[in-house]
């Protein structure tokens, strides 16, 4: 199989690194990598960092090993290749009335990418991450073999793989369950929040009521503004919410056209004036109010502009998510939303979700609050805010997202997931070699 | 030819990306598909993906193009399963290594034995079928490689054009009995076989080349280009004059 020498960086478009790219037809080309090693696994490319980079390495592109085996019809159980996207998933499935259990804000994300992420929606505060919804998956380890796994059977080597970030081995397979929809659309609701008690109190009582919540924050309000914004709530619309003439088609695909973003601009046009801008107008469109809206738009408002990322210019973006423990929630909260605010580093988009319970070993979510902010200016000034803001929410007992980050301390990282050494000792197990790497495992210390 | 539902097709070599996404083109217009393939595990994973994504029925099926004894089982087998065949898009292609084909001729005749005589063999025995019933279709990809002899791919090359010959042939002996064959011609296609050679825009990817093939087929196309700028290109390199060409480091 052939190689090519490619600059690659994920969706922030920082860092940027050269490698070996393979694009392999099956896992038999797949195995073909294997006794090479320095290998890191790549999907679609929209983890933000470094995680499926690999320095002067060998990446593997596993975008052409997206086949469905299996699916379930009565049960919604559906076994497929790692590399189909959730945009294929929903296309085929959302007609037959089935949705995914559990969607991050993108779908142009595979499957395999999904679960090494160990991704979380809207929803998470009632259905927890994606691993919670996988029953099982075939891994291609770094020996060549292909073992079954699950909570039953290698549970250690399904919860390192989970949120494991590619470096335990290939998920070939992954089966797990889609959940029953009546109709493609939701019951949408948008509440105006004035401030952050406001903000939080509205979250907490409008929760346990909505399949979904996030809230929008205006990044730019501080003192007495601090934390004022919108809370989003959806839940998918019943049959008999639709008006009549739509009752007849209840399930469309709704893929909005896509705009696109051809090459990016010298300089950033995100900045404080567009971003005042921005906030502005999304205070206007997002008007407290009920409706019904397709679910394309509401779980994917980014997804109609193709490569919405090159917005940022040519030096890239970051976005830094991170959570905290219920009890410490709120104080962390206004002390990095204070230093943003102070800081002049103006963040263009401020999310706020509240967690729910979660298992796993380098999962990201824990009950409590999470908050995702996109900063387009990359400098060594900013770099020193991103420090101040990690060693903030280390302090605070919370953690950082790694399929968002690029900057994480390997000592920090070992504060934020005290179960680092768990997953390690699983790595040790199945990936002895250390074949699997990122230039993130090495940042970190989880792989050679 | 209109293609619809209730109609059955055989592909052959259908683990292809452009085979796999002829198959759903067709698959999506209700076809019932027998998807044949060297390797067990990947026709069948095919299948069964091709039969997920669009409710179709889709089976899979093993064969060596270059097993010529195997091939009359092969077509009897599945003619006599799905009671007849409305047509057959062949796929399977064997790129083989240039520089070694100069020298070894089993090389040389490996490429011959899959690109050619595997196909004349397989598809006389459909043409036959469907002589018979007077109606149905034959799509063979073939290549831009076979429209000239460059010193780069020659052996590739000369395989693709014979069968882009035999093709023609075959299409005016069946044109008497109301059988299209259509001669598909695609340039670089972002498979496995242009993956780090060609960095070029004019890359199409196996999606478009495949909306292409099943279009042409509905168009009543006998030769086609895919993308269709080939044509032109083609044109402009069949119109150099050999001893120009002969120079060109083509």
């Amino acid at each position: 199989m052939r190689a090519v020498r490619k600059r690659l960086s994920g969706w922030g478009r920082f860092p940027v690194e050269e490698a070996w790219v393979y694009r392999p037809d099956s896992l038999e080309d797949v195995r073909e990598l294997l006794p090479g090693g320095n290998l890191t696994l790549r999907g679609l490319g929209r983890s933000y960092g470094d995680a499926s980079l690999n320095k002067d390495g060998n990446v593997a592109d596993l975008t052409r090993l997206d086949r469905f085996l299996d699916f379930d019809g009565e049960t919604g159980r559906l076994t497929c290749e790692g590399g189909v996207s959730l945009a294929e998933v929903l296309e085929v499935f959302v007609p037959r009335g089935w949705f995914l259990p559990v969607t991050p804000g993108t779908k142009f994300v595979t499957v395999a990418g999904a679960i090494a992420s160990d991704v979380h929606g809207k929803n998470h505060h009632n259905a927890s991450s994606l691993s919670r919804h996988v029953e099982s998956m075939a891994l291609l380890l770094a020996s060549g073999e292909t073992v079954l796994c699950s909570r039953e059977s290698l549970p250690d080597l399904f919860w390192a793989t989970a949120g494991g970030m590619g470096l335990t081995g290939i998920i070939a397979q992954a089966t797990f369950r889609l959940r029953r929809i009546e109709t493609s659309f939701l019951h949408y609701k948008a509440v105006r929040a004035r401030d952050l008690d406001h903000m939080l109190e509205t979250l907490e009582q409008y929760d346990p009521h909505y399949d979904y919540s996030v809230a929008w924050i205006d990044g730019l309000a501080g003192g007495k503004d601090l934390g004022k914004g919108v809370v989003l709530l959806g839940s998918h619309a019943p049959l008999a919410e639709l008006p009549t003439q739509q009752r007849r088609s209840p399930l469309p695909v709704l893929a909005r056209r896509r705009l696109s973003v051809s090459r990016p601009p010298p300089f950033s046009v995100v900045n404080r004036m567009t971003i005042r801008l921005l906030n502005t107008s999304y205070r206007f469109t997002h008007r407290p109010r009920e409706a019904l809206v397709g679910y394309d738009g509401f779980f994917y408002p980014l997804d109609g502009v193709g490569a919405w990322n090159r917005l940022y210019g040519s030096g890239g973006f970051l976005q830094h998510q991170s959570v905290f423990p219920l009890q410490a929630s709120r104080e962390t909260l206004v002390r990095l939303l204070e230093m943003v605010v102070k800081s002049r580093h103006a963040s263009s988009l401020v999310i706020l979700k509240k967690f729910g319970p979660q298992e796993g070993l380098l999962s990201f979510p824990m009950p409590g609050y999470t908050v995702a902010m996109d900063f387009p200016v990359y400098s060594a000034p900013f770099l020193a805010l991103v420090s101040a803001m990690d060693e903030l929410v280390a302090q605070s007992g919370g953690r950082v997202y790694l399929a968002k980050d690029a900057c994480l301390s390997r000592e920090r990282f070992q504060a934020m997931y005290p179960r680092w050494k768990e997953w390690l000792a699983a790595k040790e197990r199945y990936d002895p070699r250390g074949a699997f790497t990122s230039s993130m495992a090495r940042r970190l210390g989880l792989a050679p | 030819m209109k293609i619809g539902a209730g109609q059955q097709f055989l592909i052959l070599g259908a683990t292809s990306p452009m085979a796999r996404y002829t198959a759903y083109e067709l698959a999506k217009r209700g076809c019932a598909l027998l998807l044949a393939g060297r390797s067990p595990s990947e026709v069948e994973a095919v299948a069964r993906d091709v039969h997920i994504r669009y409710g179709v029925p889709a089976q899979p099926r093993t064969f060596d193009a270059r097993d010529f004894a195997s091939h009359p089982a092969l077509i009897e087998e599945t003619v006599s399963q799905l009671g007849h065949l409305d047509g057959v898009f062949l796929f399977f292609g064997e790129q083989g290594d240039q520089a070694k084909a100069q020298h070894s001729f089993e090389e040389a005749r490996a490429i011959v034995e899959v690109n050619f005589l595997g196909a004349v063999s397989l598809l006389t025995l459909v043409a036959n079928h469907l002589e018979e019933r007077r109606s149905g279709v034959i799509v063979g990809v073939s290549s831009v490689a076979g429209d000239r002899g460059r010193r780069t791919n020659y052996v590739y090359g000369s395989s693709k054009g014979a069968l882009s010959l035999f093709l023609q042939g075959l299409r005016n002996r069946l044109s008497l009995s109301n059988v299209q064959v259509v001669t598909v011609k695609p340039g670089y296609v972002d498979t496995a076989m242009t993956y780090g050679v060609v960095t070029s825009r004019l890359v199409a990817s196996p999606q478009r080349v495949a909306r292409g093939i099943v279009r042409s087929v509905e168009k009543g196309r006998d030769v086609v280009y895919l993308p269709w700028f080939w044509q032109w290109i083609m044109l402009v390199i069949r119109l150099i004059p050999e001893r120009v060409f002969k120079r060109l480091n083509l």
